[in-house]
C-alpha cells in the first residue's frame, strides 16, 4: 500500500497497552503533560484545541445494558515503521532515525505547515494554536531535558526522547554499552506512572524484553494495521470486540486473536 | 479627466472619479483582510476554524482553487507561444493578469497559512526531497517570478511609460524572450500543478485521499494536471466575458472565446474520463483494502451529492456543454459551461481538503465539521478583492487587450 520502503532498525522501541487493564485513568495523560513540558490550555477539554501527546478514548461495543462493554484505548503517537507524516513534511521537521526507531519532532525547524496532522490517521500530532503560558509558579516545575515549543508549530509524543538520551549517558558511564539498555534503563512517563500497570515499554527487537513476548500474543493487535503504517505501539486484549475496532474490519471479515 | 495622458490610445474608459469609487470600493475590503491577516498574524491560528482535525481548510482550498484557475496562465501561454495558436493572443495578455494575480494572491494566502510564517524560507534551505510541497514550494514561487517577469512587458506598454526609450526597448527585449518563459512556466506549472494533486495522492493512511501510483506519482498527481488546464482557460475566458458586462465594451471575440471553450471542453472530457476511472477504482479496489466501502467516506454533511455535483453537474454537463459546438456557440451555454467547469474544480479542490480530514478513519473516532471563521472568510475576500483591484489597474492603464479598439469602432 505505502509508496515508501520500510527501513529497518536494529533497536526499536515499542509498546504494548493492555486494554483489559486500562481504567481510563488519564494518568498516563497527565504524567505526559508534565513530563514535556506542556503548558496549560485555556480550555483543555476542548479536543480540536487540546495539546495532549497521549489521549485516552473510550470504546464502546454498542450493545444495551446489561450486555454494554466499554474500554479505555491510550493513544501515544503509535510511532509507524512506515510513517507518512515524515516524507511528506517539507523542511526535514520530522524524521525516523536509527534512534530507536523513534520519530522524532524537530521544534526550531518546524514551518507549521501541518501538512504532518493531515497525513496522520492516528491524529496523533498537535499543532501549538496557543503560546505556552505558565502560571506564575509553575514555570519552577518545568524539566529542563525537554525543550518548551513556541505558538505555531506542530508536536507530538517521541517516547520521551530525552530519557533515552539520558539512558544511554549512564549506560555509558557505568561502561555498559549504549546500544544495549537493560528494560529498565528507559522507560516513558506514562508507562512508570500507569497505575494498572497496563502500558509495558521495551525493545521490540530484543526478545528479553517483555514487549517482544507480549507483541506476539495472539490478543495482539496494531492500529489501522492494513493502512501500512506498520505501527511501534501493539494492543492487547481478549475482548474480540475490542480488537475489532483496531482497524477498519468489513462486516464478514474476521478479527486477529483468538 | 486626470488620468488621460496614462490611458492606452483610441480607447474610452469611464471617468477618473467613477473609478477611484471603484477602486474604493474594492480598498474597503482589501483593508477589513489586511486587519484579519493582522489578528491571524498576532494571535495565531487559534482565531481560524482550523483545528486538531482539520489541519488544512479554506485558505487551502481557496489557494488549490485559485491555482487551478489561474492556470489559464500558463497554459495559454504553451498555446500561444509553443504551439503556436494565433488566436489566443487576443487573450493572453489577460491570461498572464489572471495568473499572477492568482499566484499572487495565493502567496499572500499562504503567509497566513503556516504557523511560522517567518520560516517559510526553510522550504529551500531545508528541502525534503521526498515532500511534493517542497516541490510546490519550489515550483509555485519560482513561477511567481515568471509571471512577473511576463507581467512586467504589459505594464510597460503603459502609453506614458512607453514613452521612454529604454522602457520601450525593455518590453520589446522581453517579448522577445517570451516564449522562453512561457516554456518555464510551462514546465513549472506543470509540476507544481501535480503536485498539488500529488500532495494528497500520497497520504497512504488517509482513504479518502490516497490514490494507486504510477512510479512516485500518484493518479491525483494527472487528475489535477488535467482538471486545472481544462478549467483554467474557462476561467480566463469568464474573466473576459465578466469585464466586458461591467464595462460595457467589447474585449474579446466570440470566436476566441468559443476557441477557449472548446479547449476546455477537450481536456476536461480527457480529465473525466480519467477521474471517472479513478473513482470507480478507488471505489472498488484501494477502500476494500483498507477496510473501508463506498459509502462510508459519506456521511450526511459531507454526502455522495458532492461527487455527483462535482463529476455530474460540474463535470459531464459542462465538457457537453463545450465540446458540443452546436452549445458552445451560444454565448449563455459557452458561459454556463465554463462557469459549471470553474465550480467543479473548487468542489474537487474542496473535498480533497476538507473530506480527506472529516473522515474518521480510526473505527472508533467520529466525522468532523469544519466551519471557517470570519478571519479565514475575510481574508479570501480581501485577496478576492485584491485580484479585481490589479485587473481593474490593468485594465484602465494598460493595452490589455488587442482587439479592443476594433470591437467596439
Amino acid at each position: 500500500m505505502a509508496i515508501y520502503k520500510l527501513k529497518e532498525f536494529k533497536i526499536k522501541w515499542g509498546m504494548v497497552i493492555d486494554l483489559d487493564k486500562c481504567t481510563g485513568c488519564g494518568a498516563c495523560m497527565i504524567s505526559c503533560q508534565a513530563e514535556n513540558n506542556m503548558a496549560p490550555m485555556p480550555d483543555a477539554t476542548d479536543k480540536l484545541y487540546s495539546m495532549t501527546w497521549m489521549l485516552v478514548y473510550r470504546l464502546s461495543n454498542g450493545k444495551p445494558f446489561p450486555d454494554h462493554d466499554i474500554a479505555y484505548l491510550p493513544r501515544p503517537c503509535v510511532q509507524c515503521g512506515n510513517p507518512n507524516c515524515v516524507p511528506v513534511c517539507p523542511v526535514i521537521a520530522t524524521t525516523k532515525d536509527e534512534e530507536g526507531g523513534i520519530v522524532s519532532q524537530i521544534s526550531p525547524r518546524c514551518i507549521g505547515c501541518r501538512y504532518c496532522m493531515a497525513a496522520c490517521p492516528y491524529r496523533a500530532r498537535y499543532f501549538n494554536w496557543h503560546d505556552p503560558v505558565w502560571p506564575q509558579g509553575m514555570e519552577k516545575t518545568l524539566t529542563p531535558f525537554t525543550s518548551t515549543r513556541p505558538r505555531g508549530v506542530v508536536e507530538k509524543c517521541h517516547y520521551c526522547h530525552h530519557r533515552f538520551k539520558a539512558a544511554k549517558e549512564k549506560a555509558r558511564y557505568d561502561g555498559r554499552d549504549p546500544n544495549k539498555l537493560d528494560e529498565d534503563d528507559y522507560t516513558t512517563a506514562c508507562a512508570q506512572n500507569c497505575p494498572t500497570g497496563a502500558i509495558t515499554f521495551g525493545d521490540l527487537m530484543n526478545p528479553e524484553h517483555k514487549v517482544a513476548k507480549l507483541a506476539k500474543s495472539p490478543y495482539a493487535f496494531r492500529l489501522l494495521e492494513r493502512l501500512g503504517t506498520d505501527p511501534q505501539l501493539y494492543y492487547m486484549s481478549k475482548r474480540e470486540w475490542v480488537r475489532r475496532q483496531g482497524d477498519n474490519y468489513l462486516e464478514h471479515e474476521p478479527t486477529k486473536g483468538v | 479627466m486626470i488620468d488621460k495622458e496614462w490611458l492606452p490610445e483610441g480607447v474610452e474608459r469611464c471617468s477618473f472619479g467613477k473609478f477611484m469609487v471603484w477602486i474604493g470600493f474594492l480598498g474597503v475590503f482589501v483593508l477589513l483582510g489586511v486587519y484579519a491577516s493582522y489578528v491571524v498574524w498576532s494571535t495565531g491560528l487559534i482565531t481560524t476554524g482550523l483545528n486538531n482535525y482539520f489541519a488544512f481548510g479554506l485558505w487551502i482550498v481557496f489557494d488549490l482553487a485559485v491555482i487551478a484557475l489561474g492556470a489559464g496562465a500558463f497554459f495559454s501561454g504553451f498555446l500561444t507561444y509553443i504551439l503556436r495558436i494565433d488566436q489566443l493572443k487576443n487573450i493572453i495578455n489577460l491570461a498572464v493578469i489572471v495568473g499572477f494575480v492568482c499566484y499572487s494572491g495565493a502567496m499572500i494566502i499562504l503567509t497566513l497559512e503556516v504557523g511560522q510564517p517567518l520560516r517559510a524560507w526553510f522550504g529551500y534551505w531545508h528541502p525534503n526531497v521526498h515532500s511534493m510541497l517542497t516541490e510546490v514550494i519550489f515550483c509555485i514561487t519560482c513561477y511567481l517570478i515568471v509571471l512577473i517577469i511576463e507581467f512586467i512587458p504589459i505594464i510597460l506598454e503603459n502609453r506614458k511609460l512607453n514613452k521612454i526609450r529604454f522602457l520601450h526597448h525593455l518590453a520589446h527585449n522581453f517579448h522577445v524572450y517570451m516564449p522562453l518563459f512561457a516554456g518555464i512556466g510551462t514546465f513549472l506549472s506543470f509540476f507544481h500543478q501535480g503536485s498539488l494533486g500529488g500532495m494528497y495522492g500520497v497520504l497512504f493512511s488517509q482513504p479518502f485521499a490516497y490514490r494507486e501510483h504510477f512510479f512516485i506519482w500518484p493518479w491525483t498527481f494527472f487528475l489535477f494536471i488535467a482538471s486545472a488546464i481544462a478549467s483554467g482557460p474557462a476561467f480566463t475566458m469568464l474573466v473576459a466575458t465578466m469585464m466586458e458586462k461591467i464595462t460595457g465594451r467589447k474585449l474579446v471575440d466570440f470566436k476566441t472565446k468559443a476557441l477557449l471553450g472548446k479547449i476546455a471542453g477537450s481536456l476536461l472530457c480527457f480529465y473525466l474520463f480519467f477521474k471517472i476511472l479513478d473513482t470507480w477504482y478507488w471505489a472498488t479496489d484501494t477502500l476494500p483494502k483498507m477496510g473501508l466501502t463506498f459509502s462510508q467516506l459519506y456521511n450526511e454533511v459531507y454526502g455522495t451529492w458532492l461527487l455527483w455535483f462535482e463529476l455530474g453537474l460540474c463535470g459531464v454537463i459542462p465538457a457537453i456543454m463545450l465540446i458540443v459546438p452546436k452549445f458552445r456557440n451560444q454565448p449563455g451555454l459557452l458561459y454556463l459551461g465554463a462557469f459549471l467547469a470553474c465550480v467543479g474544480v473548487v468542489v474537487n479542490r474542496f473535498v480533497f481538503t476538507v473530506q480527506t480530514l472529516a473522515h474518521p478513519v480510526m473505527p472508533f473516532d467520529t466525522w468532523t465539521v469544519y466551519v471557517p471563521a470570519w478571519t479565514e472568510w475575510m481574508t479570501c475576500i480581501e485577496v478576492t478583492a485584491y485580484c479585481i483591484l490589479i485587473i481593474s489597474l490593468s485594465y484602465r492603464y494598460l493595452p490589455v487587450f488587442p482587439q479592443e479598439r476594433k470591437l467596439n469602432s
